[in-house]
């Protein structure tokens, strides 16, 4: 196995055809539109690679740093969310009985199996105005006020339907049902790692579970809170399908306006600008991420 | 020591695992008494480890009740008992230095930030790493790791340390060492040790009393002298120490006398009595040390035999099959003339020895009327 390097005849063989694959799907069309993002219309279907900055000046202004800011936050407020919900969920699996434990990985992988648009349209179906959730919340509210005028208390009026649908709130809650998974998993890696003799001695010098929690197993599963954390985030942060479905006039993100530019505005230098924004934003996260791992293996 | 009150008791404890076919604890009884050194010794899967964790709070018993210091634990997690556990990994927390570590259950505590700092120092001069306080684990030894580990549990002055295999992972001669040192510690801080441990000579070189669990029972409870020279059973016998055991029939049982006929030794004499029935099954235990070997044909064993014993008994002949040679002493096996095998060991007293016994040698055997055992069961 050691000197599988110097067969170069089976490495190439092995090799040539992922690596063409990936040049030919991945890398090429990546630098077309890279070039792209340096060019001009110069007819409804021929663009011109001037080499012109014009692109990422306009993806500058103001409206569209906006919109990235909009984005950033929502997608940071998902990845918060799926952190704080999918912890103790982890925390369970990890010691949940071994006749257990494969099933909840289950469960928690099952939406990978359908498809997100599926899942989205489940999700409205959900959420609508005369959707599930408002029919079960207008039930209650109808059976609590039956009860207050059988005590003889004035009943309150009529179910107001709540707006779950179309807004910020939805695409919030879609992005978290989407992206959950994606948060538990290494957080379940990184927890079934973990020495349980640790947790054990914690306990044992008189600590809480709460404070062996947030003293000994937070810190000690920070590379996989670390990596929940990107992998929920940078997807979170290009999503398109949610914002467009479950998202109102004012919840769109990046991602929707990089669609309109390619299709309906026909402006595919630009799209090509904000896409690479996007991208050397997730690269620089990233390399600061792993900078700041690289230091810390340093100091330990 | 019967006068004061036991610092740990275990009434009836039976701990049964979901699943399992058998108790892993079976109605075990112990009193552990205050500044006590005591080892539970027994084979992988007796349960010794289960008995411990228990004590710790990490098990809860199936039945039975477990007092510290005559309280009952029953409804008292493991974070507020007031026992410490040193873990077998040893568990040493890898993303704090070594004061931080010592100190954490003094911090959880809510004790100074002074206090911490000097109790601390105090501990870690106690096992001997005063100046590695901000070492990170990973640059310690698995010696000093286990020693932070200790540190660990003693700055909480608990009124009873557990210590789960905690010499396991050291090599040979740190063993040694080690042995000597929590025993040494032990004496110093006056606290009650439970140490589990597979390794009878671990549990005999440290412990004050011995409990030899077997299945989830305790064979025997005893000093370690006595539980190598007065085993209560084979498993005893047979678990601490080396040992060869023979079937046979009492033929004899007198208060100050007795004699069993085992056919794959011989004839034994004891010169003192043993209780069980005449005529029945009993099976003889004869460590190898206790044996001495002779050139035969001069009739040499017979006669030494003879002096503390009836002529015709306390002696054997055979041949030797195996020999090992382990520099303090050499050790023999020897094929007896009925067929059966014996292990004999023999101190190397002089670098040459005139006996120099090898294989095939022909050799004759004798052991003293007090040497040999006779087990009921």
């Amino acid at each position: 196995m050691e000197d599988w390097k110097r067969s170069r005849a089976l490495f190439a063989a092995v090799a040539t055809a992922p690596l063409t694959w990936l040049t030919l799907f991945f890398i090429v069309p990546m630098g077309v539109i890279w070039l792209y993002s340096f060019g001009t219309n110069a007819g409804l279907t021929e663009i011109e690679i001037s080499g012109t900055l014009a692109n990422y000046k306009k993806a500058l202004e103001p409206l569209y740093l906006g919109i990235f800011a909009k984005s950033l936050v929502v997608a940071g407020i998902t990845t918060a969310i799926c952190l704080v919900v999918g912890f103790p969920v982890a925390l369970a699996i990890v010691f949940a009985s071994d006749k257990w434990k494969p099933w909840l990985l289950l469960g928690i992988m099952l939406p990978f199996w359908t498809n997100l648009l599926i899942r989205t349209y489940a999700l409205m179906a959900v959420l609508r105005t005369e959707g599930y959730a408002n029919q079960t919340i207008g039930w209650l509210h109808d059976r609590f006020g039956s009860l207050l005028t059988l005590v003889g208390l004035p009943a309150p009026g009529a179910y107001e339907p709540l707006h779950l649908l179309y807004n910020n709130f939805a695409v919030v809650l879609g992005l978290v049902y989407v992206h959950l998974p994606f948060m538990v998993l290494p957080l379940y890696a990184a927890l079934d790692r973990l020495d349980r003799s640790l947790i054990e001695a914690s306990l044992d010098l008189g600590a809480g579970h709460l404070r062996t929690l947030l003293l000994i197993v937070a810190p000690l599963a920070a590379p996989g809170i670390i990596s929940g954390i990107i992998i929920t985030f940078v997807p979170a942060l290009g999503a398109y399908l949610t914002p467009d479905l479950l998202g109102g006039t004012d919840s769109q993100m990046i991602a929707n306006v990089i669609e309109r530019q390619f299709k309906r505005a026909n402006n595919w230098p630009f799209g090509a600008a904000l896409s690479f924004l996007l991208m050397y934003a997730t690269f620089i996260a990233i390399a600061i991420q792993a900078l700041k791992a690289k230091q810390a293996e340093k100091r330990g | 020591m019967s006068d004061k009150t036991p610092i740990i008791s275990i009434r009836n404890v039976t701990k049964r695992f979901k699943g399992a076919p058998s108790a892993a604890v079976d109605d075990v009884s112990l009193d552990i008494m205050p500044g006590e050194f005591f080892v539970l010794l027994g084979p992988s899967g007796c349960g010794k480890t289960t008995l411990l964790r228990m004590i710790a709070g990490f098990e809860i018993p199936t039945s039975g009740q477990i007092l510290i210091d005559g309280q009952d634990m029953a409804e008292v997690p493991p974070n507020k008992r007031p026992v410490n556990m040193v873990f077998q990994s040893y568990a040493v927390f890898p993303h704090m230095t070594v004061a931080q570590n010592v100190g954490y259950g003094l911090k959880i505590a809510g004790v100074s930030a002074d206090e911490i700092r000097s109790r601390v120092a105090e501990a870690l001069e106690l096992v001997k790493l005063d100046g590695l306080d901000a070492r990170m684990p990973d640059q310690l030894s698995g010696g000093q790791r286990q020693r932070v580990a200790l540190a660990r549990s003693l700055v909480m002055r608990p009124k009873v340390l557990l210590l789960d295999e905690p010499l396991s992972a050291l090599d040979a001669k740190l063993r040694a060492q080690m042995q000597f040192e929590l025993a040494d510690l032990q004496d110093k801080v006056g606290i009650t040790f439970i140490t589990v441990t597979h390794d009878q000579d671990e549990a005999l070189s440290m412990a004050g009393r011995i409990a030899v669990m077997n299945k989830g029972d305790v064979a025997q409870l005893a000093a370690p002298a006595d539980l190598y020279e007065y085993p209560a059973n084979r498993f005893v016998a047979d678990f601490v120490g080396s040992v060869n055991i023979f079937e046979g029939k009492l033929t004899l049982d007198e208060p100050d006398k007795a004699a069993v006929d085992c056919p794959g030794l011989g004839k034994v004499w004891l010169n003192h009595g043993v209780t069980g029935a005449h005529g029945s099954n009993v099976w003889v235990a004869l460590r190898p040390e206790k044996i001495y070997l002779h050139v035969p044909g001069e009739g040499k064993a017979v006669r030494a035999a003879a002096e503390d014993a009836p002529e015709g008994h306390n002696f054997a002949r055979g041949q030797i099959k195996g020999m090992s040679y382990l520099g303090d002493i050499t050790l023999y096996e020897i094929q007896l003339d009925c067929g059966a095998m014996i292990r004999v060991s023999r101190p190397n007293l002089s670098r040459h020895d005139q006996e120099d016994f090898t294989w095939d040698d022909r050799v004759s055997m004798h052991w003293r009327a007090d040497s040999p055992v006779v087990l009921l069961s």
